[in-house]
């Protein structure tokens, strides 16, 4: 049985979350689709808010925490990714920027990557497709096409939950699928690893 | 072991009086700074390079040139010179001038410098930060060796027939470290050449500076130029002292939550955890340098800084005092008492004077 890990980032700033409970319902969905392509899937549930602190202290000095650092780890080592940002001015919240401004700008690069938000009305919708993809985009991460958002709506209401329900499950299939047909995941890349010899560097021979 | 300060060179406004010192009185507080160093017994100065405001440092070598007519024992050095935008004909002219008017109390730290506009105002590309460093050093480690030049390369104009002047003092380049900070290529290139590695070990937590003296220790072994542990190892730290724990906490608060490069961060209790800054007695500062070589080795070269974030003259040389005083002996001597034969000191001068001519009889030896 192959394993395979998944982080659950969560922008969230209230307790308890919606954009938290929509991560988890991704989380699950994705979890059982794997599993029934025979992974055993572990979940590795990240809180933005508990790191916020330590997020902005590696904006400044440079480094992170012993705790956010493995938080980072957790994140570039991951199989597949499930980050979930609530809508601020429309576009996602400053702690999702900033966490992920401290992420190693290639750890995301091929990585599979599931977006979601959250907002006060369904008319932030879009602002999946306008901000959030284009910046995994730019990290060279693969979104997966179906991006979910739940507004207040999609919790509650008749047939409401069923809308939402079905795009978690299309979303987590195709989450699955790339996960799925990747190998295993060999964990963040060593910072110190030397991957030119220096008689290259020496001759000018630009490794990348 | 050799024990010394290094300073940025930064004019700060003192946080707790509102003042901001002249570029005039920082430039003569530096030079108090390392005169106070070689009277309280310290071994080694060390300025920075920086070309822009708030730093004062942009002429290092005019700077160790005055400090060098005024101290007798001080080795005068860098943190960092700046390989990759000044021009490596220029370093070796500069510093073997530096060299033989301070007697051969002299060597450099090479370091690329992380301030983006300062390339393109030197007419180069931050992209190019390690191929710079690359080149540049090539360049200058076969001008202070070879009498004359025929050069070509990436990044500056070609040479034919080129001869550096003066030679170097005796005919013994500086001494070379290599500072940095994250960038393997650099500990593998300081390994390269069997020159020093410097750590900043400042900003960094330590098991950071860890791997990276790991590296350049392999790597100086794979080189051939001894075993891991004969690597020449230098690292940086930053202390503030009284006697009382308590109040070097409550002194050094305001400058640590202001200064300039971790102020309004993590709290001076986080930032102590996490990195080697240590604020407290002489005693809780010589029982956290001496825990450095249980995760680096036995090392050479232990600077610390003491100088900035607007910190007074007054407040520094009584810092130099407790350094010299109370810090630096105990240091020493426990350092000393640790370190295996065959392990050896920094290089100076003398001893690679002395290791050349041992060689230089060795091959006429073997010649005959």
């Amino acid at each position: 049985m192959t394993r395979r890990t998944l982080a659950v980032v969560s922008a969230g700033l209230g307790r308890p979350s919606s954009t938290r409970l929509l991560a988890d319902q991704l989380a699950a969905a994705t979890r059982d689709e794997l599993d029934r392509r025979g992974a055993a899937v572990e979940l590795h549930p990240i809180e933005l808010r508990e790191h916020a602190h330590d997020v902005v202290n590696h904006l400044l000095t440079g480094f992170p925490s012993p705790a956010l650092r493995e938080v980072l780890d957790a994140v570039a080592g991951a199989d597949g990714l499930i980050a979930v940002t609530p809508i601020f001015n429309a576009s996602y919240n400053g702690l999702f920027k900033s966490f992920f401004d401290v992420v190693d700008s290639d750890a995301l690069a091929g990585r599979p990557v599931l977006i979601g938000a959250t907002g006060g009305t369904a008319r932030h919708s879009l602002a999946l497709e306008h901000a959030v993809r284009p910046m995994f985009a730019y990290l060279r991460a693969l979104v997966v096409p179906t991006a979910v958002f739940a507004a207040p709506e999609d919790w509650a209401g008749e047939g409401a939950d069923a809308a939402l329900r079905a795009r978690i499950r299309r979303a987590a299939g195709e989450l699955a699928d790339q996960v799925d047909r990747r190998p295993a995941a060999i964990g963040p890349a060593d910072p110190f690893a030397l991957t030119t010899s220096f008689e290259d560097l020496l001759a000018g021979r630009d490794p990348a | 072991m050799q024990f010394g300060v290094f300073t940025v060179g930064d004019v700060t406004v003192d946080p707790t009086t509102g003042r901001l010192p002249s570029e005039h009185e920082r430039i003569k507080a530096m030079v108090a700074i390392a005169l106070k160093a070689e009277e309280v017994g310290l071994d080694v100065f060390a300025t920075g390079e920086h070309h822009n405001p708030p730093f004062v440092p942009s002429s290092p070598t005019t700077m160790l040139g005055h400090i060098a007519a005024r101290t007798e024992r001080l080795l005068l050095s860098t943190s960092t010179t700046l390989i990759t935008t000044n021009d490596p004909v220029k370093i070796a002219e500069d510093y073997a001038m530096l060299q033989h008017l301070a007697d051969g109390r002299v060597d450099l730290m090479m370091g690329r410098g992380n301030t983006g506009p300062v390339y393109p105002w030197f007419g180069q590309d931050i992209r190019n930060g390690i191929p710079l460093a690359i080149e540049n050093y090539d360049l200058l480690h076969r001008l202070w060796r070879e009498d004359v030049v025929d050069w070509k390369g990436r990044f500056r104009t070609a040479l034919q027939s080129f001869t550096a002047t003066p030679r170097p003092l005796d005919g013994v380049p500086p001494f070379v470290w290599h500072g940095s900070i994250r960038s393997p290529e650099i500990a593998e290139q300081a390994a390269y050449y069997g020159d020093g590695f410097f750590a900043n070990h400042i900003f960094w937590p330590k098991e950071h500076t860890q791997r990276m003296v790991g590296l350049y220790r392999q790597r100086f072994a794979h080189y051939g130029h001894g075993t891991p542990e004969q690597a020449i190892v230098g690292l940086g730290g930053q202390v503030f002292m009284r006697r009382n724990s308590q109040d070097a906490v409550r002194e050094f608060r305001p400058y640590f939550d202001n200064a300039p490069v971790y102020g309004h961060g993590p709290s001076l209790e986080e930032f102590t955890a996490q990195t080697p800054l240590t604020v407290g007695s002489p005693q809780q500062v010589i029982d956290r340098t001496l825990g450095f070589r249980e995760y680096v080795g036995d090392y050479q070269r232990q600077l610390f800084l003491m100088d900035h974030a607007g910190l007074p003259l007054k407040t520094v040389l009584e810092q130099l005092d407790l350094l010299g005083e109370e810090v630096v002996p105990v240091l020493r001597k426990e350092f000393d008492a640790l370190r295996p034969a065959h392990v050896p000191e920094a290089p100076t001068h003398a001893s690679l004077v002395a290791a050349r001519d041992a060689a230089d009889l060795t091959g006429a030896e073997g010649g005959r």
